[in-house]
């Protein structure tokens, strides 16, 4: 069977956020693979060393995306594909556009990636793919087991656990806790360079320039939090000065 | 292919910033490899490391070193012929770097990697390799090195172990105490020497189940508590004679090569040590308030933060540097470099290299975790706080792997043999030299970057064989009594290996990334040529004075005055600066 594993670089989550004339400098900052995708890339390795399948790993973004690619081929996928542009666009309407056609290139059985990608938060961009190639999606999976064509699933569903039943094709989005992943061997990095990374442009997969759907207009830091305040008195009082808080400092009511 | 260079040639030559490796130079996979190194370091060995400290768990110790085998972390100096990778040295120095976080654990790990393997690496034949490597390099087997006894530390050739050979010639009976043996709770396998006939030093691997083997208790230590130190008895043990390692009677040869490699990567740990604390340092001096501004606030705190920083710059600058040396000698090997006698001769060219690595980051890791103690205050004197036990860890460097006494004076030892063995013109320059300083001008400087600085430079190499030539003129054989006047060659060298790699790693960031974005770059280097030049003039006037009397003292101290003319930095400002730096980014960094 062959895996495809959809897999984003995102700023190292201890790395500090630095924006910029509503820009997010990135010079001298560490990328890592976003931490739920690296589930994905665990899950579609483990997978493979219990059966046997080819694992893709495929990501749309700058150059510098490769050290994130040849990172998942160091812990064992076996290839990777890079769509290259200097300025990807970053709405997930047209991420996925362009992922969902390199999927489609692919045709895997089994597409796994992050719940949702650590710098945006979003979550849209698989569930996304899964619609434009018309696949069922599950997300938030904490648990697969292949069986045949048959794929049992658990999920996180609000604290609650999900057990879902269903067949491949299929995308999953993995949640932590689906498994603890590992880091690469020295031997894995060294096969990694061998290991083939194609580099494809926005016009080899068909595609001409995608217009995004949405547009960024303003990025900034959240506030500084305040210290917090704790109100004297009877619950009478309390409440007084609050309502009187709520009205005159926060300006809610 | 780069020529590989002499050792010890920096004090003749003069190079361009593409001649050295900087940490700057490091390819993506060799990146990678740090970091796996350093995810398996946080992720599993810190949580658990109070537990092997505080309570001798060497299970612990001795499964992490299996997993760290299973990553292929211990296999990095291991031909691949032998289970092993056979990485580069960068490579294999980054590992040990990165290791240093673990503190003690990372003395299990480059006790059993370093001195416990490779005497197999470079002296065993083909059988002893085939027997052990492959264990050694997926930590199945762990090893030790045996050669320190009660009454032989410094001078261990007058070692009282003996190794007698039985009457049907098919093994040696080895007698005697091995002290304070890193690994001994544990390791299956110990490179032991001892004397054949009472008088040829010779090496021997030696299983830890055979007959005769045992260990005392465990010491009590100063720091690295969670290292296991036992004295190694050996009571009629039987050693096949299959198990000699190298030849009967040269030991030694073994012995000293062993060390040049384990004063190299015992720098690289220093300086991955040093790097931590002031990450720690740096984080405390931000989070910790008093006056109700946090004390990073202060200049003196960013003094001290930038001073320990410009320290560790230079430490880490001469550690890759030699790791790159290394690497060049092992690509012109070719072919040999399957044979680990080569490599040892190769690395040994070098030995003057590895003993100022010894020393030099040695003694910047002590000064750092000292002024990280002092950051920390009350706080960093309590046992929970990591800084306290980075103090208590640090000293044991600038003691073993040969003392940084002993190492300072196999400096100039080394190079008076080189210069006799015409490898190093030392003499030569210092006959020109003489003929230079009758007629010195006052050299016309630009405002080109680092302009000051190379000519500093330069002025410290003729320092260098003004002082040493003036030593071995004056005194002759007799020089070998004068261990101060030797010391402080081997400091004087040492600076200028810091302060010209200092230079040329800034100029090849400058040439790189460019001025504004090497900013951190040149204002390290600029701290540590005029801080060493400082201290070279000191040591320099001090030797001097010891040597000579009345005019020609006079003399002598007006040419140093001419060599030491030069305009003065605001290193207080400088010093500032770079604490700032560090604070801002969390720990030690090199950026802007």
């Amino acid at each position: 069977m062959k895996i495809v594993v959809l897999l984003k670089q995102t700023f190292d989550t201890e790395e500090k956020v630095v924006i910029e004339n509503g820009v997010i400098k990135e010079d001298g900052a560490q990328f890592v693979i976003n931490p739920y995708d690296e589930y994905a890339v665990e899950e579609a390795i483990r997978i493979k060393e219990n059966g046997d399948a080819e694992v893709v790993v495929v990501s749309y973004g700058p150059a510098r995306v490769e050290d994130a690619l040849r990172k998942a081929l160091a812990m064992g996928a076996d290839r990777a594909v890079l769509i290259e542009a200097d300025h990807p666009v970053t709405d997930e309407a047209g991420v996925a556009e362009v992922l969902a056609k390199a999927v489609e290139k692919e045709a895997p059985d089994l597409i796994l990636a992050g719940n949702f990608s650590v710098d945006n938060g979003a979550g849209q961009v698989a569930p996304r793919v899964a619609e434009i190639l018309g696949l069922n999606h599950v997300g938030a999976v904490t648990k697969v087991t292949l069986e045949g064509d048959d794929v049992v699933v658990e999920r996180d569903a609000e604290g609650d656990l999900e057990r879902i039943r269903t067949k491949l094709p299929l995308l999953l989005t993995a949640q932590q806790g689906l498994n603890d992943p590992r880091y690469p061997s020295l031997p894995g990095i060294m096969k990694a360079k061998k290991k083939p990374l194609d580099r494809l442009t926005l016009s080899d997969l068909g595609l001409g320039d995608i217009s995004p759907r949405t547009t960024v207009t303003n990025r900034y830091n959240p506030p500084k939090k305040e210290a917090g305040e704790i109100l004297q008195g009877d619950i009478a009082t309390q409440v007084e000065t609050l309502v009187k808080k709520l009205r005159e400092e926060a300006k809610v009511i | 292919m780069k020529e590989p260079k002499k050792g010890a040639s920096f004090l003749l030559d003069t190079l361009t910033p593409e001649e050295i490796f900087t940490p700057e130079d490091l390819t993506d996979e060799q990146k990678m490899i740090a970091e796996t190194a350093r995810s398996f370091i946080e992720k599993d060995v810190l949580p658990v490391l109070d537990e092997i400290e505080e309570h001798h768990r060497f299970d612990l110790t001795v499964s992490l070193l299996k997993k760290a085998g299973e990553l292929g972390l211990l296999a990095g100096d291991i031909p691949e012929a032998y289970g092993g990778l056979g990485l580069d040295k960068i490579t294999t120095m980054l590992v040990t770097e990165e290791f240093a976080l673990s503190r003690s654990f990372a003395l299990s790990f480059g006790a059993h990697v370093g001195i416990g393997t490779l005497p197999i690496v470079f002296f065993g034949n083909e059988d002893q390799k085939k027997k052990y490597l492959p264990a050694l390099a997926s930590g199945e087997k762990i090893a030790a090195y045996a050669l320190t006894e009660p009454s032989s530390g410094s001078d261990a050739l007058s070692a009282k172990t003996t190794a007698r050979l039985n009457e049907s010639g098919t093994h040696y009976i080895l007698n005697g105490e091995k002290q304070w043996i890193t690994n001994s709770g544990f390791a299956d396998v110990f490179v032991v020497y001892a004397k054949v006939d009472g008088d040829k030093f010779t090496a021997f691997i030696v299983d830890r189940d055979t007959p005769g083997v045992s260990t005392g208790p465990e010491e009590k230590k100063m720091g690295i508590k969670g290292s296991s130190t036992r004295t190694l008895i050996l009571e009629d043990v039987p050693v096949p004679v299959e198990h000699v390692l190298g030849e009967v009677g040269r030991g030694h040869v073994v012995a000293f090569n062993i060390l040049n490699i384990g004063r190299f990567k015992l720098a690289a740990g220093a300086v991955g040590a040093a790097k931590r604390v002031i990450d720690i340092s740096a984080r405390y001096a931000k989070e910790r308030k008093q006056f109700d501004r946090p004390i990073g606030d202060f200049a003196l705190i960013q003094a001290k933060l930038g001073e320990m920083a410009i320290r560790t710059y230079a430490a880490e600058g001469i550690t890759y540097r030699t790791a790159g040396l290394f690497d060049d000698m092992l690509r012109a090997l070719g072919e040999k470099v399957n044979d680990g006698r080569e490599v040892a001769r190769g690395i040994a060219e070098y030995a003057i290299e590895c003993s100022i690595n010894k020393v030099f980051a040695s003694e910047v890791l002590d000064y750092v975790v000292d002024e990280g103690v002092q950051i920390h205050g009350g706080y960093g004197y309590m046992s929970e706080y990591e800084v306290e036990k980075a103090y208590r860890d640090s000293r044991i460097n600038r003691i073993f792997e040969g003392t940084n006494e002993i190492n300072r004076l196999l400096v100039p030892g080394t190079l008076v043999k080189k210069a006799m063995r015409g490898e190093l013109d030392l003499l030569g320059a210092a006959n020109r030299l003489q003929q230079e300083l009758l007629s010195l001008m006052p050299t016309t400087l630009s405002d080109e970057l680092f302009d000051a600085e190379m000519d500093m430079l330069d002025k410290a190499k003729k320092i260098f064989l003004m002082v040493a030539g003036l030593g071995v003129q004056k005194y002759g054989e007799k020089l070998e009594e004068e261990q101060e006047v030797l010391a402080g060659v081997a400091d004087v060298v040492a600076h200028i290996f810091a302060m010209e790699t200092a230079i040329l790693r800034a100029q090849k960031a400058v040439r790189s990334v460019g001025e504004d974005k090497a900013r951190g770059h040149i204002d390290l280097a600029t701290a540590v040529v005029h801080t060493s030049f400082d201290k070279i003039e000191v040591l320099a006037k001090d030797m001097l004075a010891h040597m000579e009397s009345g005019d020609l003292l006079r003399t002598q101290l007006s040419v140093l005055r001419k060599l030491t003319r030069r305009e003065a930095i605001d290193i207080i400002a400088l010093r500032r600066a770079i604490g700032k730096r560090q604070l801002q980014a969390d720990g030690y960094t090199t950026n802007a």
